[in-house]
């Protein structure tokens, strides 16, 4: 159910950790509990996010919802095709990346759930 | 599946909303689905095809009496006089400051015998309201039958056609905002041409032992057709892009009939009701602020509580707000200063922080093609 190449917060965000970056999304579960994804707000190219820390804001046509950063860098991507198309989040959640981090403290990987774990989690 | 929590009322179709594989909301002290299939699925399907919701939840509170005309009219803002039997609109229930105790529907079931259908949130609120107020009018009486009825809403442009096959009562016939009392499914109901949707539909009324009887004969009759079950989220899409006011929201008891740009509903030639003064000065010297609604310049959405501004200067607030499945647009309610009402107008939204460009543009937002 949950992919076993990445890694999990209990907020519910994934990281595909790889080259000392981290590709960050949401998971399934957080699709299904935020029903129709309409909007997504993502920083700029070069922001620092601190693991925990909002990086982002995500909505369903109910309800305001925020992006807690898996762990901490720079923002060196945004995938801006997604902010165009949102429903993707709720099509193709562990496929919809949303930002792309150059990781300050890789270490912080230590700190996530395996997806088993997540399991235990999203329930 | 998870169990209902015991302090939460059931309508009559709970088993049949779990067993569809909704998700559940506590809503009012109800435990009632907020989607099915999901939000937009079901909002376009009741604009393109048709959605039957359980609507169980609304209130149904019936005054009587040889004074029950008189007693209405003292409570609602509308005109009750101009009902004929079979007949129904929409109203205020009035406080004596002109704003609302709650909206609803006012149907008039005989000469001296109206229902008064309101939201779920407010039945307590209201029915003490309503025995309390209708004391003076004499012999009237006024009783909450609200667990008596279960109550479903088909609505959408295929539902007289979906409809018409389970019942006897000529659909085509029937004008908007009328009833009549029938079979549907073979159960005793009355069929009302009313809804919450914007789009033509029926809501039927019937005994709370026969409701799943006659849900399930429509998502059957209709299911060929495309007919989903649609949920309290679709619901509030839907009103919202009809502009349809939501109590709680858009009104409530601080704002009035006039501020809320509803005195269509107001019966100005009636003696004298509760908040007529208010509403008879407002209307003589106009309003000082009013709701309007506003379509999203820049890429956000407004929600409700959210602050309108002009400059550093707060002048209003959002009422509703969402990004609309069928339209595609970001759009809300708003009460602004009477000289910002103007469609065109550009005013700011506090979005959690960062302002964004929203413009006044003219209600409502959707309107369903006229056949």
């Amino acid at each position: 159910m949950y992919p076993a190449d990445r890694k999990y917060t209990k907020d519910h965000e994934w990281v595909i950790i790889a080259g000392g970056e981290g590709k960050v999304g949401i998971t399934d579960y957080a699709q299904k509990q935020l029903g129709d994804v309409v909007f997504l707000e993502f920083p700029d190219v070069g922001r620092q996010v601190k693991q925990g820390e909002v990086f982002g804001t995500i909505e369903s046509v109910k309800a305001v919802s925020e992006l807690f950063a898996p762990m901490s860098g720079t923002v060196t991507s945004v995938n801006t095709a997604l902010t165009e198309k949102p429903e993707t989040v709720n099509s193709d959640p562990h496929g919809a990346w949303m930002v792309v981090v150059k990781l300050s403290n890789p270490g912080e990987e230590s700190e996530l759930l395996n997806h088993e774990q997540y399991a235990g989690v999203a329930q | 599946m998870t169990e209902t929590p015991s302090s939460l009322k059931k309508t009559p179709l709970n088993a049949r909303h779990r067993a569809l594989g909704a998700r559940m909301v506590p809503f009012a002290g109800f435990d009632m689905p907020v989607e099915y299939s999901g939000v937009s699925d079901e909002h376009n399907a009741v604009r393109t095809c048709a959605g039957l919701f359980d609507v169980s939840h609304m209130g149904e509170i019936e005054i009587v009496g040889a004074d029950a005309l008189a007693a209405v009219q003292r409570i609602s803002s509308n005109d009750a006089s101009k009902l004929a039997l079979g007949q129904a609109h929409y109203a205020a229930l009035m406080t004596p400051q002109g704003t609302f105790v709650d909206d609803m529907l006012v149907y008039r079931l005989a000469a001296d015998h109206f229902l008064l259908v309101v939201n779920a949130s407010n039945i307590e609120k209201d029915f003490a309201w309503i025995r309390e107020q209708v004391k003076p009018a004499g012999d009237a009486v006024a009783v909450n039958n609200s667990a008596r009825y279960a109550l479903l809403a088909l609505q959408g442009p295929l539902a007289r056609e979906v409809l018409q096959p389970l019942t006897g009562v000529d659909l085509a016939g029937m004008k908007y905002y009328w009833f009549a009392t029938g079979e549907v499914a073979g159960v005793k109901t009355t069929v009302s041409r009313t809804g919450y949707t914007g789009e033509d539909g029926f809501e039927v009324f019937i005994l709370p032992a026969d409701a799943e009887r006659v849900w399930d004969a429509i998502l059957q009759a209709g299911a060929g057709a495309g007919v989903v079950p649609a949920g309290l989220g679709a619901r509030d899409t839907l009103r919202l892009e009809a502009s349809m006011r939501l109590y709680g929201n858009d009104i409530d008891e601080t704002t009035t009939v006039l501020e809320a740009d509803l005195g269509w509903i107001v019966g100005w030639k009636k003696d004298d009701f509760l908040g007529a003064a208010v509403l008879r000065e407002q209307k003589a010297n106009g309003v000082t602020r009013k709701i309007v609604g506003l379509e999203m310049i820049d890429r956000a959405i407004a929600r409700h509580g959210y602050g309108v501004y002009e400059g550093d200067r707060a002048i209003g607030t959002v009422t509703s707000g969402t990004q609309t499945p069928f339209l595609k647009k970001s759009i809300g309610m708003a009460y602004v200063p009477i000289d910002r009402t103007e469609p065109g107008t550009e005013i700011t939204i506090d979005v959690r922080g960062r302002r964004a460009r929203a413009r006044v543009v003219p209600l409502p937002f959707y309107k369903r093609p006229r056949s």
